[in-house]
């Protein structure tokens, strides 16, 4: 059975239904909330502030620190146990790489810039998810930021090329998938993060980046229009 | 402790007023609870006090019954301050104010029998339902506990059993049955009074929870029975104190499960 057609009826280049919201949580110096569809992701910035222990600190420029973490019930299979795995860690140090070439932390020296990523709710694409809420998040928090971060996941699904994949089509029992979460740049146009697990062709990957581009594009206008909805004064009439 | 906070803390509970203008016996608005806000819990709710946000999930497993009770399931929970939630909360293992939340929020359902443990046993001796109650707090702008053992109480009615198979022994989460818990009429929750001078406050915000000379936090049932204890603070507390802040403690239950 070759895959012809989308459990939800997307097309293969439509997202889930995005959400996204700014200032969600008052104690952060910065905040915001990204859903893919039934993935939920909060992201919170605490920072500059300093950093111990010292020898952590950089008397050059400031450093940022990513914690990607899933809550204990966000799973819709068995309970995540808490105190991060060894997928959590890999997911903040990428992260924060997919983050940091837009930051300029040159100003604050001895410093650290912390985002915590936490999911309420997972089914595919977390990373992604988590990625858009922080961008939005260090944006809110008032940081200079050279441009902003937008990240999906695109792959390939039996012999179709696809955007924002689901849990079904992460677990597609059928035939090969090909996950790709990536981020992009929304202004320059640079890949921040990339990764792949499954088998593709050197012409698919290229077509997969331009997807994931065209995709970034849509997110990077909703985050945008997120930022401003903070802001947005209500007119009394 | 900051001095000159406490002491203008203090002098305004002198007319019965505090620092956001509230009066000393009242919570802050909204008290608010959203059931099932999560999909992947098999109950969830997320509590809003004033600008604290708390949100609980409950998971369940399948496991072996404690040796000196057979036929009984349990619960277990769980607290994880999030840094997310506060700039002072850091990352790592839990340290004893997440574990004296956990064990707050579970005496105060536990000791309530508000869950007939012997209703969880699947086969006796051998297979028991172990009900997993998470609490992770969003936004901590004060006094967690009450939102906790607010949103705790909130998971464990949006509680719906899922699908299980005796024969492979194992839960398809994706099923979830239409089975509910039955939790009785007790409602146990935590209302926690706090002594600042010689004033009782009700729901501190952070601001106030800096200078807490003592506190006690009252577990009780919906029929005005107390369920569960626990005194903080550095400060003693004298008979009346303990007398006059359980009777407020049951009374301002009252007024929080209206918001059930």
């Amino acid at each position: 059975m070759t895959y012809n057609k989308r459990d939800d009826g997307r097309k293969f280049d439509d997202m889930r239904k995005i959400e996204a919201k700014v200032g969600v949580i008052d104690r952060a110096d910065g905040s915001a909330m990204f859903k893919f569809g039934n993935t939920w992701a909060y992201a919170a910035v605490y920072g500059p502030r300093n950093l111990f222990p010292r020898f952590l600190q950089d008397p050059q420029k400031g450093i940022l620190r990513c914690n990607y973490n899933m809550m204990p019930f966000s799973s819709s299979s068995e309970r995540v146990r808490p105190g991060g795995s060894r997928r959590s860690k890999e997911i903040s140090m990428v992260t924060e790489k997919a983050l940091l070439p837009v930051l300029n932390l040159d100003e604050y020296p001895n410093s650290v810039v912390d985002v915590f990523i936490e999911l309420p709710q997972t089914e595919a694409g977390s990373r992604t998810a988590g990625i858009n809420a922080a961008a939005m998040a260090l944006a809110d928090a008032g940081l200079i930021m050279k441009d902003m971060v937008s990240s999906v996941s695109v792959g390939k699904v039996d012999d179709k090329l696809v955007v924002d994949l689901d849990y079904a089509e992460e677990a597609w029992p059928e035939g090969d998938v090909a996950d790709t979460p990536v981020a992009i740049m929304a202004n320059s146009g640079k890949v921040t993060l990339l990764q792949m697990d499954g088998i593709i062709s050197k012409d698919e990957l290229k077509e997969l980046v331009k997807l994931a581009k065209k995709a970034c594009q849509k997110i990077y206008e909703i985050q945008k229009k997120a930022l401003k909805d903070k802001y947005k004064v209500e007119k009394n009439e | 402790m900051n001095e000159g906070l406490k002491d203008h803390i203090k002098l305004l509970l002198k007319s019965d007023t505090r620092l956001d203008g509230r009066k000393a016996l009242e919570y802050r608005k909204p008290v608010k609870v959203e059931y099932g806000f999560t999909k992947t819990a098999e109950g969830s709710a997320l509590v809003t006090i004033g600008k604290t946000i708390v949100s609980c999930g409950v998971k369940v497993e399948v496991g072996k019954p404690y040796p000196d009770r057979l036929d009984e399931g349990t619960i277990m929970v769980g607290a994880e301050l999030l840094p997310l939630s506060n700039p002072d909360f850091e990352s790592g293992p839990p340290r004893i104010e997440a574990i004296e939340l956990a064990r707050i929020v579970d005496r105060a359902i536990r000791e309530s029998k508000a869950i007939d443990f012997k209703k969880l046993c699947i086969k006796e001796g051998e297979k028991v339902w172990v009900l997993i109650i998470d609490v992770c707090p969003l936004n901590d702008d004060g006094n967690l506990k009450d939102a906790a053992s607010l949103a705790a109480l909130a998971a464990l009615k949006d509680f719906k059993f899922p699908k299980y198979d005796e024969k492979t022994e194992t839960i398809s989460f994706k099923e979830k049955t239409t089975k509910k818990l039955d939790l009785g009429n007790k409602d146990p929750l935590d209302v926690t009074v706090v002594k600042i001078g010689d004033s009782f406050i009700v729901d501190p915000d952070y601001e106030e929870e800096k200078v807490i000379e003592a506190r006690l936090t009252v577990g009780s049932t919906k029929d005005g029975k107390l369920c569960a204890l626990q005194k903080g603070g550095d400060y003693p507390l004298t008979e009346e104190d303990i007398s006059k802040m359980v009777e407020i403690g049951i009374e301002k239950a009252k007024e929080l499960r209206g918001a059930l």
